[in-house]
């Protein structure tokens, strides 16, 4: 089963080594792994995606609650929450594909955020299987690069992680 | 006051009642000896490897109930200390370990003696640290101490360019510690706690198994205590032998891949098993499929969450410290004349007993050649089982662990997460600048010995009457064991050829020396060797080379499928 894991710590050196040695220490999976200051600069916080039995899960939040520097940790999903990530992709774009291009944009509620005379960025945010869906979309051979900052998510309503 | 960067360290030393610091030093560390040299509370001991200033500290907290303390030079200094720090993680003992490194302007550019100390012990740490900053030293050691010392323990490192030793801050030592990410429980949840003691009054067949948490815990009377009250079969793991007088009667002695018959038949037959600070290790439960087969409650209590529903499923997890929770329970066991069924009880003692009637611990005696349980059973008897005992890895561990009776906690200190060969001397160095006086021996084999004989000059340097019992069979015996079973009697490497004339070695280094070779001359050996009292002895027994550890559960298989003796093999 897919979680999303979210923390709070201490915005230290190395905290960012120690949780993610402890993955790959212990051979838990990581889909992805988001991390950023909070609105207080002395805390960080986290959003890991992982793939795992529930027993696995366990284990990974025990293990991250144990990490000298980790705050606090839920499985968001748990219960309700919101999940995004942010998509930058580049499309070769020319001739028909210009404007089909465009199109699939629109309907993915993309917004394209640079242009040339050959290719198109298109910025998407949502959760990851919709960018996902975007890229199954859109034909792949007009696909140049594209950079996914990993998920992160935040409980809905009344679910909030802080200290 | 203002102190420099090294006048801090000690004095946090000194706050912290350090009286041994074992160590070694090297270019990055020289302010801090400079300022150890100006002082004589703090004690150094100058050891022959970092490895063995590791160990030694590790002995120096396991055999009290004080935080160990190593001091090492940066880059190979460090590198050298990470076996003992491993170590010590896998046991989960409090050690702060203090290393220098390069200065601050040159960390990243592959300097002289430079290696990522907190990169290089990350995964074998509770916690550790780079202080870059001479004004957050003594909040950082501090830091280290409490967070060694408290929750599950564990070592921790502190790194400290040399640059910030010699810089220069005002100093004030922190009264305490206030860690917002950092909380260990200590209390059990009460309403779990009336759970357990409820189960355990309704089992038929119940069941203790008690590890090292209830030594680091210093929980043995306690346990002791709860333990009698109910009149239940108790088993101690490697780690937890001593937290229950080996010699009692409701002792079942030690469980899994070298314990007894009884021990494991009544950890998989019990109805109810009572875990206290004990991990369910691979080498105590075996298969954890096989030992899931049998339904019964468990009730597991451990200030470690994740050392909780690990590798088995319980059905009353308490989070707490040992010490904490068997006060509750005796307390709830105090106001209740309730007891488990008297009948059933009866019944399942008779059952253990007709287990202990296999006496799985015999051995043939021989006249002509030493077995190496005689000499343990022996050392066992001359030292009135009052000993400090510290064991190498390997058989020669084994049969100390099943044949000295430890009735009383930290007396026993062995290496048994990582299980590292070496350990021995380093531990009974430790141990015995902790208890001066004591009567301190390591068992160790020849091959284990070797890995730090040089410590034979640090224990001259400082004149510690030693006790070596060296179970000398020419083996990698562990090693060769496991060969003789399961790859067909090629013994791969395990012969140990061209060995030091061990009674010389140690001649040499300034110590006695005496090689027996002749049952009946074990005894007087050994007495001869504790009348000894100022002098480390090192005695070279030549034992049985083909002797095996018994009973041995096989890697993988379950607790029930004992090999007893070589007739099962
Ligand atoms: C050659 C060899 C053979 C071995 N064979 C055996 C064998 O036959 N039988 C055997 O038992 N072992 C054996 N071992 C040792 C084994 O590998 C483990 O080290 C050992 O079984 C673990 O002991 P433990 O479960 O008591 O846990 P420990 O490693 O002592 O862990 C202690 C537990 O208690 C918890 N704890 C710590 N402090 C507290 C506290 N204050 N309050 C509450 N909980 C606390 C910790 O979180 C941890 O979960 C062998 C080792 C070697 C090297
Ligand atoms: C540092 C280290 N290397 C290798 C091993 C694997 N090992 C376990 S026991 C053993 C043999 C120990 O031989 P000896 O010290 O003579 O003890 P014996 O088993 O013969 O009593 C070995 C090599 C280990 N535990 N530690
Ligand atoms: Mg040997």
């Amino acid at each position: 089963m897919r979680h999303v894991i979210s923390l709070l710590l201490e915005n230290e050196a190395g905290a960012l080594s120690r949780v993610s040695n402890m993955f790959s220490a212990r051979g838990y999976n990581i889909e992805s792994l988001t991390v950023a200051a909070t609105e207080d600069p002395s805390m960080s916080r986290m959003t890991i995606v992982s793939i795992g039995s529930d027993d696995i899960i366990e284990q990974i939040t025990k293990q991250l609650n144990k990490l000298v520097e980790v705050v606090k940790v839920v499985d968001l999903s748990e219960a309700a929450y919101l999940e995004r990530e942010l998509m930058l992709i580049k499309v070769r774009a020319t001739g028909k594909d210009r404007e089909e291009t465009k199109r699939m944009a629109d309907i993915f509620r993309g917004r394209i955020v640079d242009v040339t005379e050959s290719t198109y960025v298109i910025e998407l945010t949502g959760s990851a299987t919709k960018l996902d869906s975007f890229i199954e979309a859109i034909d792949k051979s007009l696909i140049l690069e594209t950079v996914r900052t990993g998920v992160s998510g935040i409980g809905r309503g009344d679910r909030i992680l802080r200290i | 006051m203002v102190l420099t960067g090294a006048e801090i360290v000690i004095r946090c030393l000194q706050e912290e009642k350090v009286e041994y610091l074992f160590g070694y030093p090297g270019g990055a560390v020289l302010h801090i000896y400079d300022e150890l040299f100006k002082q004589e509370k703090v004690r150094h001991v100058l050891v022959r490897h970092e490895q063995a200033a590791v160990h030694a500290a590790d002995a120096y907290a396991r055999s009290t109930e004080k935080v160990g303390c190593a001091l090492v030079t940066s880059g190979p200094g460090v590198t050298n200390a990470v076996t003992g720090i491993a170590t010590a993680y896998m046991d989960s003992i409090p050690v702060v370990i203090l290393s220098g490194q390069v200065p601050t302007a040159y960390i990243g550019q592959d300097a002289f003696q430079e290696v990522d100390a907190v990169g290089v012990t990350r995964p074998c740490v509770k916690h550790n640290m780079l202080v870059k900053d001479v004004r957050d030293l003594a909040a950082s050691i501090k830091k280290a101490f409490h967070i060694a010392a408290t929750g599950r323990p564990g070592p921790v490192l502190v790194d400290i360019p040399k640059d910030v030793t010699a810089q220069k801050c005002e100093f004030a030592y922190p009264k305490s510690v206030a860690m917002r990410s950092y909380n260990p429980v200590v209390k059990g949840h009460s309403g779990q706690i009336k759970k357990a003691v409820q189960l355990l009054l309704e089992a038929k067949r119940p069941m203790v198994y008690a590890g090292g948490g209830v030594i680091l815990s210093d929980a043995a009377d306690k346990l002791t205590k709860f333990v009698k009250s109910l009149g239940f079969p108790i088993t101690n793991t490697l780690m937890g032998l001593g937290g229950y007088p080996g010699t009692d009667k409701q002792s079942l002695g030690m469980p899994g891949m070298h314990g007894t018959y009884e021990a494991n038949m009544a950890m998989q037959y019990s109805d109810v098993l009572i875990a206290i600070g004990a991990r369910f290790d691979d080498r105590v439960i075996g298969d954890p499929a096989h030992f899931a087969q049998v339904a019964r409650k468990i009730i597991h209590i451990d200030i470690d969450p994740s050392s909780i529903s690990k590798r088995v499923k319980v059905d009353v997890p308490i989070v707490g410290n040992v010490g904490d929770v068997l006060d509750e329970m005796i307390k709830l066991l105090d106001a209740t004349e309730e007891r488990s069924d008297p009948d059933a009880l009866a019944t399942w003692w008779k059952q253990i007993d007709e287990w202990r009637a296999r006496d799985c611990m015999k051995y043939k005696n021989s006249d002509e050649i030493i077995k190496p349980q005689y000499v343990i059973q022996k050392l066992w008897e001359v030292t009135k089982g009052d000993a400090f005992i510290t064991s190498d890895v390997g058989q020669h561990q084994m049969w100390a662990a099943q044949y000295y009776k430890f009735d009383k906690p930290r007396r026993w200190l062995n290496s048994g997460g990582l299980g590292t060969m070496g350990v021995g001397m380093p531990y009974a160095m430790g141990c015995q600048f902790a208890h001066p006086g004591s009567p301190v021996a390591c068992v160790t084999g020849e091959a284990s010995i070797q890995m730090c004989i040089q410590e034979l000059s640090t224990c001259k340097q400082y004149r510690l009457p030693i006790k070596i019992i060296n179970l000398n069979n020419r083996y990698l015996g562990m090693v060769r064991q496991w060969q003789e079973f399961f790859h067909g009697n090629r013994y791969s490497e395990s012969y140990m050829d061209s060995l030091p004339n061990f009674a010389k070695l140690a001649e040499a280094y300034g110590h006695v020396g005496l090689e027996v070779d002749k049952p009946g001359d074990v005894e007087g050996a050994l007495r001869e060797a504790f009348k000894r009292k100022t002098d480390l002895v090192f005695l070279d027994f030549k034992i049985d080379q083909t002797e095996n550890v018994y009973p041995m559960v096989q890697g993988g298989k379950g607790l029930t499928e004992m090999i007893l003796s070589s007739e099962d093999l």
